[in-house]
């Protein structure tokens, strides 16, 4: 402060360069050329190369020890030339990139195996038949699993989507804060927090009282998806719900038209991108869902494609089986990519189609 | 509409009145009857599990199995790797997650920051079974040479071993689980964090530059303390979905018998055990099975319930303020 003050009352009686005789107080803080951080990140990876082709330790080993040596020195060199507080500012934004490329690297690694390891499995056989041998050499296929995927997920869909989306209106059109839909809210954030597996013993224990021990089939896979699903619904529809703006509903009063009338024709319209996109999203989530359909829905190798008798095979059950054999992983791959694709289509059009009819809030 | 024209002589009344028409009624019903069917089947999910589950606490001592005796005897060690596998992913996600959501909505320019926020929501998605299937088969491989080193510099400490002979050999161990689970609630706790950092007020991060902050110290002054309750929160239901996690922890663990051992073969989880066990088909044993799922249920419960308290409190203090 008091330099500052020196520096502000020397300011008007300094105009231009100051006299020889006086020490002249620089007005920039020292720092490091602009091509600092370049310098030190050669240096790093020389180092790191160094370690890996000269001293022969592991690829990552390097890779750890070239990036320590730029994530020390940078900062050191900024301490003796710029002071601590840029020192440690350069400091944390080299931690900052390393978490960001630490975490890159499982995550690549992950996309990059499904789709190199499952492109090898998938062929046309392989989509369109099913596990269940009528011939001799006849291919392994998941088509059985791709069935039953869809039709339990189809079925969860059924389920939650008219509760869904009704539960939003009520909270949203008609609940405005009272106890009840108080109570409701809570519960469908408790529900987003159920453990799938709690789900599908849910559904276990309910279907096996009612059916007798020992029943299997897709219904019960769809009950337990849709007690996963039915929470995202509402929070998606809710909050588009809320997004329309009062106006458009006292227009709609105003008009004399009823209240369902206005919720169906003036409301849901407006945010129907917006709902079905939540919708997508929330069938998304749950078609990869395994644990709940391990329990409910089993494990056949004939298409089944009666949801209230039998076994069904979903995709992600199918890959865990196979998982659980030697020679059947590279079917694991595949089936695994397959199960990504459909969810990395769904999520698509889901962006796809809140892109399309963006919330039209006015005009 | 019929019935809208019907009521307008009515509104010479001297009192106006609700027009209520029949539509009305029925569809207010109708999303009552949604609300109210969310309500019985959350109170049926508690139900049933503790009808089906409750002989499950006090069997026979046998039917807990050759290792324990009793229920208490039968969860803790499988409660005990839960924890364990939920905390070692924290411990791993939390720092990562928050760094890629401060990359996402502070370092990154435009150009990187878009398509990385769009992979990792993408990688929310990517099933469970198939991070397990990774795990299993791509990153348990890869654990064996840690391991080895971590037992060599460290094995003092009890959990990382201490004779070389512990050291699992398939890379298939507690640790590795974690490891997966932290990789899969990584999107989970970055999305949030990132929500929440990038609505930290402007003129509250300009104020500090001005001041003459380096852009680290703009962070902790104002990024952080707005993002405080977001970042706990994000933490909380990043360690419900960890605990919750079936699949991953059933994949990568090759099951067995409480382990202090990190890098050792052993330990399981609740949700991992019912996976595992449920083809038995035992009714003693399914109760059990049901029982534990109860003490999961409660468990994720609680977590979540602390998480939305948090999260509810300081939107309540930022709306008083």
């Amino acid at each position: 402060m008091t330099d500052l003050s020196k520096a502000m009352s020397n300011t008007p009686e300094t105009p231009g360069t100051p006299p020889p005789s006086r020490t002249s107080v620089p007005l920039t803080a020292a720092s490091l050329p602009s091509v600092a951080q370049l310098i030190v990140g050669v240096i790093g990876l020389a180092v790191g190369i160094f370690c890996w082709l000269i001293l022969g330790w592991p690829l990552i080993g390097s890779a750890v020890v070239g990036g320590l040596v730029y994530l020390v020195g940078l900062p050191a060199w900024s301490l003796a030339v710029e002071g601590k507080r840029a020192a440690t500012d350069r400091m944390m934004t080299g931690l900052i990139w390393t978490t960001f490329v630490v975490a890159m690297v499982p995550l690549v690694s992950l996309v990059y195996t499904v789709i190199d390891k499952g492109r090898r499995a998938i062929s046309g056989d392989f989509l369109t038949y099913s596990l269940f041998k009528t011939a001799l050499g006849q291919p392994d296929g998941i088509y059985h699993a791709i069935m039953g995927t869809l039709i339990i997920t189809l079925g969860a869909a059924v389920i939650s989507i008219p509760i869904g989306v009704l539960a939003a209106i009520h909270l949203v059109e008609y609940g405005k804060g009272n106890r009840l839909s108080r109570v409701v809210t809570f519960l469908v954030d408790v529900m987003t927090g159920i453990p799938s597996i709690v789900a599908g013993l849910f559904a276990f224990a309910l279907f096996t009282l009612l059916f007798g021990p020992g029943f299997q089939g897709g219904i019960g896979g769809s009950v337990a998806l849709s007690l996963l699903m039915i929470p995202i619904v509402v929070r998606a529809t809710e909050e588009m719900l809320r997004l329309v703006p009062d106006d458009l509903r006292e227009a709609s009063y105003a008009l004399g038209t009823p209240k369902w009338r206005t919720i169906m024709r003036v409301v849901l319209p407006t945010t129907i991108g917006g709902i079905i996109t939540g919708i997508t999203l929330a069938v998304a989530r749950v078609i990869g869902e395994t644990a709940p359909l391990l329990l409910i829905a089993g494990l056949a190798d004939k298409t089944n494609t009666n949801p209230f008798s039998g076994a069904m095979s979903t995709l992600p059950v199918q890959i865990y089986s196979f998982n659980s054999q030697q020679d059947t992983i590279p079917l694991a791959w595949g089936a695994a990519l397959v199960l990504i694709v459909l969810v990395l289509v769904l999520n698509l059009a889901a962006r796809i189609i809140g892109k399309f009819f963006a919330p039209k809030t006015g005009h | 509409m019929s019935s809208t024209t019907k009521e307008k002589p009515l509104a010479q009344e001297a009192k106006p009145r609700v027009v209520t028409s029949v539509g009305d009624r029925v569809f207010a019903g109708l999303t009552l009857g949604a609300s109210l069917i969310i309500l019985l089947a959350l109170a049926s999910v508690f139900i049933f599990l503790l009808v089906k589950g409750l002989p499950g606490f006090t069997k026979a001592a046998d039917v807990y199995g050759p290792r324990a005796s009793s229920f208490f005897g039968y969860v803790s060690p499988l409660l005990g790797g839960t924890l364990i596998a939920a905390v070692i992913a924290l411990i791993i996600a939390v720092p990562l997650a928050w760094g890629i959501a401060l990359v996402i909505s502070h370092y990154a320019p435009r150009f990187i920051a878009v398509p990385v926020a769009y992979l990792v929501d993408l990688l929310a998605a990517v099933p469970s079974v198939v991070f397990g299937l990774w795990g299993v088969i791509v990153l348990a491989p890869q654990m064996v040479p840690v391991f080895e080193f971590l037992n060599t510099y460290l094995g003092f400490i009890p959990i990382f071993g201490g004779d070389d002979d512990v050291v699992s050999k398939s890379g298939r161990t507690i640790l590795t689980a974690g490891v997966v689970l932290a990789i899969m609630i990584l999107p989970i706790i970055t999305a949030i964090t990132r929500e929440v950092f990038s609505r930290t007020p402007r003129l509250n991060q300009e104020a500090a530059l001005a001041l003459g902050a380096t852009r680290w110290e703009m962070m902790r002054l104002t990024v952080f303390p707005y993002g405080r309750s977001g970042m706990v929160s994000a933490t909380m239901l990043g360690l419900g979905r960890a605990l919750g996690e079936t699949m991953a922890v059933a994949m990568v663990l090759s099951l067995g018998g409480w382990n202090v051992n990190l890098l050792g073969p052993g330990n399981s989880s609740i949700a991992a055990n019912i996976a595992s066990k449920y083809k038995e088909r035992s009714e003693d044993l399914l109760s059990v099975l049901i029982a534990t799922g109860l003490v999961l249920f409660l468990l994720t419960f609680l977590v979540n319930f602390t998480a939305r308290w948090i999260v509810g409190r300081s939107e309540r203090k930022m709306a008083s303020a």
